[in-house]
């Protein structure tokens, strides 16, 4: 059985329907992200799981146990709010003893088990200082080790890392990912962030507009959208508008406005008249000197517009003769050579076959 | 830089004079060994002892007290609950029904509290209708400050709370006090004074029987203004600075524990 189950869970608010009809199973122990955009109503079901509101109807299991009623305080699930939400009047210990208190554990008991937590998360010489004296990274360890110390069988977390630098997002990431796998405990995050989504989550549910649009590994949301709307969320993707004109047993032919036609592998579920666009990965776009372009399959020849040089890498914008305008993005992987073209060089654009699919809008 | 900043202070320094030069004149004159108020003769505590020697005067000021301390009280549970309330529903109308008795003359809401206690309640006018009356027009500070507070606090702490395994009555007592509490105090010390000086409401509301502070002074003046009103009101403005300097504080403070 699932460890968490939501079952056509809805919730409106007016005539706004926030979360519309939203099934989800998670299981013990996984890490699991709801990604969307702000307003795709990923707050309001994280809200709801942890009890701070209510849904219209559908039901929440946990453990096979309906909890949509029951209070916050009734469920163990703890959240890590994107404010850390800690409390400004107690120490970082009466911070982290706070549900231990609330089970009325006892005293000998309560002072081990900070003891041990704050060790876990390199707070032990913060002990008796105030949350206003804490630094961002800090502030985020002791909302952790608060939502964690009363082992909950699900931490669910509002933006883990959003209000961190980029430097210390990724550290925490790391901390977090390890620590999960000590504690054993299932955490769901809430993210707008496709970054932390696809380093945290081992599974992740896309949301939008109240929807869940495709649940699945992070390879598998990243190299297989399921549709348009996915694809331009996470990462960056270069679209063609795109139009079936023919399918055969294996192959696909799609008219691409002023490319002309191309064929892909089929996809299931795609007939004859079917509208959407043609996407492929900046990174699976290769640019090359004129003087290549026999030998390439899916080649077209276009000058450079512009670029983006950011150490690591360096997007190229080419404009095809066509018009189309398509984005790479080449490692800049050999020392000492910072770029390969120069803005208004002419260059052949080239993808594999693999590498572009065919998306429904 | 400079130049705005002695701007500043010729147009502040004749603003405190008007404001500060009238009351300094009543403390020099409350030592001032004459009946009359028009020049110095000499150093007394003469005045003072009057003071506390007039029966009367004494009784008024203990009814005066007496009225301040309870319905200020009265007035910090109620706006308290009040600021709460108007925090977490967000109600249009529930600001509108505390904050209205802050904005309305005195004398309407005198008025109309006299012919409510007269004519809907059947009270005999006394001390009860007057902490009544008190704490009617204290609520709406106390539920100001307190809102003002939380306004300025992060909300998901309270969730917070409740998520960590509060129950409300928990969150209440163990987090959301805590927190208000320096407004919950300086809601209580400004009611206190607003109470203890009060006179229009209180002229209306008091009925014949027991002497009240304001009003007995008021009474003094009406045949001339003796000293021994100028030392009752010294005392008077002492108290009333002492707990509006406390309660600035307080607020001050509450801002830092942020």
């Amino acid at each position: 059985m699932a460890l968490l189950e939501l079952r056509d869970v809805t919730r409106r608010f007016g005539d706004f329907t926030a979360v519309d009809c939203v099934n989800l199973s998670i299981e013990a122990g996984e890490l699991f992200t709801l990604l969307g955009p702000s307003g795709c109503g990923k707050t309001t079901l994280l809200r709801m799981i942890a009890g701070f509101d209510v849904p219209d109807s559908g039901q929440i299991l946990l453990d096979g146990q309906d909890i949509a009623n029951t209070p916050p305080e009734k469920r163990p699930i703890h959240t890590v709010f994107q404010s850390y939400a800690l409390f400004p009047h107690m120490t970082v210990a009466d911070n982290v003893a706070f549900p231990l208190k609330m089970s009325g554990k006892t005293p000998a008991e309560i002072k081990k088990r900070v003891e041990k937590a704050l060790e876990e998360v390199q707070l032990s010489r913060f002990t008796h200082r105030f949350p206003h004296e804490l630094s961002g990274g800090q502030k985020q360890r002791v909302a952790f080790a608060r939502g964690l110390i009363n082992r909950p069988r699900l931490l669910l977390m509002d933006e883990p890392l959003g209000a961190l630098d980029a430097k210390l997002r990724e550290d925490m990431q790391r901390e977090l990912i390890s620590l999960q796998k000590e504690v054993g405990i299932t955490f769901v995050f809430v993210t707008h962030s496709q970054d932390e989504a696809l380093a945290l989550s081992q599974r992740i549910a896309v949301m939008n507009q109240g929807q869940v649009e495709q649940i699945g590994e992070p390879s598998v949301i990243y190299s297989h959208p399921a549709n348009r709307f996915i694809a331009d969320f996470i990462g960056k993707i270069n679209l063609m508008a795109a139009r079936v004109t023919q399918v055969s047993d294996n192959d696909m032919t799609l008219e691409i406005d002023q490319l002309g036609t191309t064929t892909l592998p089929l996809k299931q579920g795609i007939k004859t008249g079917d509208q959407g666009v043609m996407a492929i990965r900046p990174e699976q776009v290769s640019v090359h000197a004129l003087a290549r372009h026999a030998e390439l399959p899916h080649a077209h020849t276009g000058k450079v517009l512009d670029f983006l040089y950011v150490g690591d890498v360096t997007t190229y914008i080419v404009e095809l003769d066509c018009g189309i305008r398509v984005e790479a993005l080449l490692a800049n992987s050999s020392p000492g050579r910072a770029r390969f073209f120069e803005v208004g060089d002419p260059v052949i654009v080239s993808w594999t076959r693999e590498a572009a699919q065919f998306l429904m809008n | 830089m400079k130049r705005n900043n002695l701007t500043l202070w010729l147009a502040a320094i004749p603003v405190y004079a008007f404001l500060y030069i009238p009351l300094i004149v009543v403390v020099v004159y409350s030592f001032n060994d004459s009946r009359l108020n028009a020049e110095w003769v000499g150093f007394t505590l003469d005045w003072y002892y009057k003071l506390f020697n007039n029966g009367e005067m004494l009784l008024a000021a203990r009814n005066s007290l007496i009225i301040a301390i309870t319905a200020s009280l009265l007035a910090t549970v109620l706006g308290t609950m009040a600021g709460l309330a108007i925090h977490r529903y967000r109600l249009k109308v529930l600001p509108i029904l505390a904050f209205t008795p802050i904005a309305m003359p005195e004398i309407l809401l005198g008025v109309s509290l006299l012919l409510f206690f007269l004519q809907v309640l059947n009270l005999t006018l006394g001390m009860v209708s007057i902490i009544i009356a008190h704490t009617t027009f204290c609520i709406g500070f106390v539920a100001i400050i307190v809102r003002a507070r939380l306004q300025g606090m992060d909300d998901s702490i309270f969730e917070a709370a409740r998520d960590l395994g509060a129950t409300p009555w928990q969150t209440f007592r163990l987090i959301t006090l805590p927190l208000i509490m320096p407004a919950v105090a300086a809601g209580a010390l400004m009611s206190f004074t607003l109470s203890i000086d009060d006179f229009v409401i209180t002229f209306f509301t008091k009925g014949v029987g027991e002497p009240i502070l304001p009003i007995q002074i008021y009474t003094m003046i009406k045949i001339s203004v003796t000293p021994e009103v100028n030392a009752i009101s010294t005392l008077l403005m002492l108290l009333t600075l002492a707990l509006i300097i406390l309660a600035n504080r307080l607020d001050a403070g509450a801002l830092r524990g942020e």
